[in-house]
């Protein structure tokens, strides 16, 4: 998952910017070649989900026709649980900062505990463990446990974004006589806003390649589909061929999204 | 004490761990008195000036603003700061604000004034500071000698009684520093109250009404501008002037 790094620029007023290593394949601004690493790859996706059809529709164009409410679930699952990630992670964030000793180090050791266990034993621990005390919905368990493991990566993200801000800024609107809660609310987020949306947008992508593993509690995302479709069939490779696939036009394509939304922040910044 | 003191500044220490960044210092500045603090770089002088509106807490003395003791730590520093208003050396302008929106901020939010005043009175001002044409210019379209004039505004736009002025020239390129200080002479000449911290000698002759001289934490001396700079009495003060001069 997504290490962030603060790249402090030397500017003044220094607009910080975040960059984020891993999620997916952030094309690179400079590689503007038709043979970039990123067409390459997502035209290659791309026309093999086109062609193998086209070409051998016994299996290929079966797959497709039976995964599709898959993707309508992976998405599912994706957007709710980042959107449970986002309100836990800036919550997090803000106790990761928060001067309360026992606000900062509530949140200190739940990122430090769900980040040393890894979200597959979390998903069994949420659906099988507590399952035993309470009945969970695996929609729900699944939902949950993604949205509890990235909430605390997104609280890094809120943290990091925060504290990238000049001290400056934080004392500028002290000087005003507004509160520290003021300051944050009104100078330091919107700010923050910018710096973190493309870490966030990084998160989104590894949370859709991660919400894979709940197939393994039996929601029916893209990855179960392809399963039960070979199961029945026997056509293991090329059902995963095709899923593979398909996992990876969408996260190429929404990391070219990322990637046109990071330039949008750096050039149109202000 | 002297019933028309603005400032009041009283045995002031500051201590960041074992290092004493103001030591004992004391310093008054009357009710529209200018007054500029001078000194090398490390001499505790912008340390001083922070503890004034607890951007730095002191460690021990007192400061006093009229009759409101910042240096209490019960007292509610937020209305204070309300009436000191800090310009910062490198202007600290909010850049996802437009000109006219960095002005308007604090008094719509602190002083919860409505948005056809703050927004009026921030177009008055910029004009004070010659960018009525800026209002919606983002801090990244403005030149350093600008940004600091919004900054001015800024602080002004919360109708303080005192201005504090954290080296207000030093980020500046030379050719944006007088436009600066017109500004602040203009300020000055207006009666406004005004702790400075700054080696412009110029403007200290023109508008100062006592420079003090702090080094190693202390204050050396203090005095008339023309007196302290044409005539210092004591050995640091001189050595000191001899390298800016």
């Amino acid at each position: 998952m997504a290490s962030v790094n603060e790249t402090k620029t030397k500017k003044e007023p220094a607009t910080a910017q975040i960059t984020v290593s891993d999620g997916a394949l952030i094309p690179d601004r400079g590689e503007g070649s038709i043979f970039s690493a990123w067409n390459i790859s997502f035209f290659g996706a791309l026309g093999l989900v086109v062609l193998l059809p086209v070409i051998s529709p016994e299996p290929y164009l079966e797959v497709i026709r039976f995964v599709p409410d898959g993707i309508v679930k992976t998405f599912q699952v994706t957007l709710i649980s980042i959107l449970f990630a986002l309100v836990i992670g800036l919550i997090t964030g803000l106790g990761r900062i928060s001067r309360v000793v026992f606000v900062n180090r509530l949140a200190t050791v739940y990122v430090e505990v769900i980040r040393g266990i890894p979200l597959l034993v979390q998903l069994f621990y949420i659906y099988f463990a507590l399952g035993r005390f309470l009945s969970i919905d695996r929609l729900v368990a699944a939902i949950l446990a993604m949205s509890i493991c990235y909430g605390a990566y997104m609280g890094e993200i809120f943290r990091a974004g925060i504290q990238s801000i000049p001290k400056g800024q934080m004392e500028a609107a002290l000087a005003l006589g507004m509160s520290r809660r003021q300051a944050l609310r009104l100078v330091i987020l919107p700010q923050t806003m910018r710096t973190i949306l493309p870490p966030i947008g990084n998160e989104f992508i590894a949370l859709l390649k991660d919400s894979s593993l709940v197939s393994i509690v039996a929601v029916s995302d893209l990855l179960r589909r392809g399963r039960e479709y070979a199961s029945t069939t026997f056509f293991y490779f090329e059902t995963y061929t095709m899923v593979a696939l398909l996992y990876l036009v969408i996260t190429l394509f929404f990391s070219k999204v990322v990637a046109i939304m990071e330039e949008r922040l750096e050039h149109g910044g202000r | 004490m002297a019933a028309d003191s603005r400032i009041r500044i009283e045995h002031v220490t500051k201590r960041f761990g074992d290092i004493e960044a103001v030591k004992n210092a004391s310093l008054t500045v009357a009710h529209g008195e200018v007054v500029l603090v001078i000194g090398p770089s490390g001499s505790g002088k912008s340390t001083l000036l922070r503890c004034v509106n607890r951007l730095e807490t002191a460690t021990e003395g007192d400061i006093w603003i009229d009759n409101d003791r910042v240096t209490d730590p019960h007292g509610n520093i937020r209305l204070i700061r309300e009436e000191v208003g800090m310009v910062f050396q490198n202007f600290n302008l909010f850049p996802h604000l437009t000109a006219l929106q960095n002005i308007a901020l604090g008094p719509r939010k602190v002083k919860k004034e409505s948005r056809d005043v703050t927004q009026e009175r921030a177009r008055t001002l910029l004009a004070r500071v010659g960018l009525a044409d800026k209002e919606d210019a983002y801090p990244s379209q403005l030149s350093g000698g600008q940004q600091q004039r919004v900054a001015i505004a800024r602080a002004l736009a919360m109708e303080p009684k005192v201005m504090l002025f954290d080296e207000p020239t030093s980020a500046l390129d030379p050719e944006m520093i007088k436009e600066v200080l017109d500004v602040m002479l203009q300020l000055a000449q207006d009666g406004m109250t005004m702790l400075i911290v700054s080696h412009e000698m110029g403007f200290a002759r023109a508008a100062a009404d006592k420079v003090v001289f702090m080094d190693n934490g202390e204050v050396i001396e203090s005095g008339a501008p023309d007196d302290v700079f044409d005539r210092p009495q004591e050995e640091r003060t001189k050595r000191f002037l001899e390298h800016i001069l």
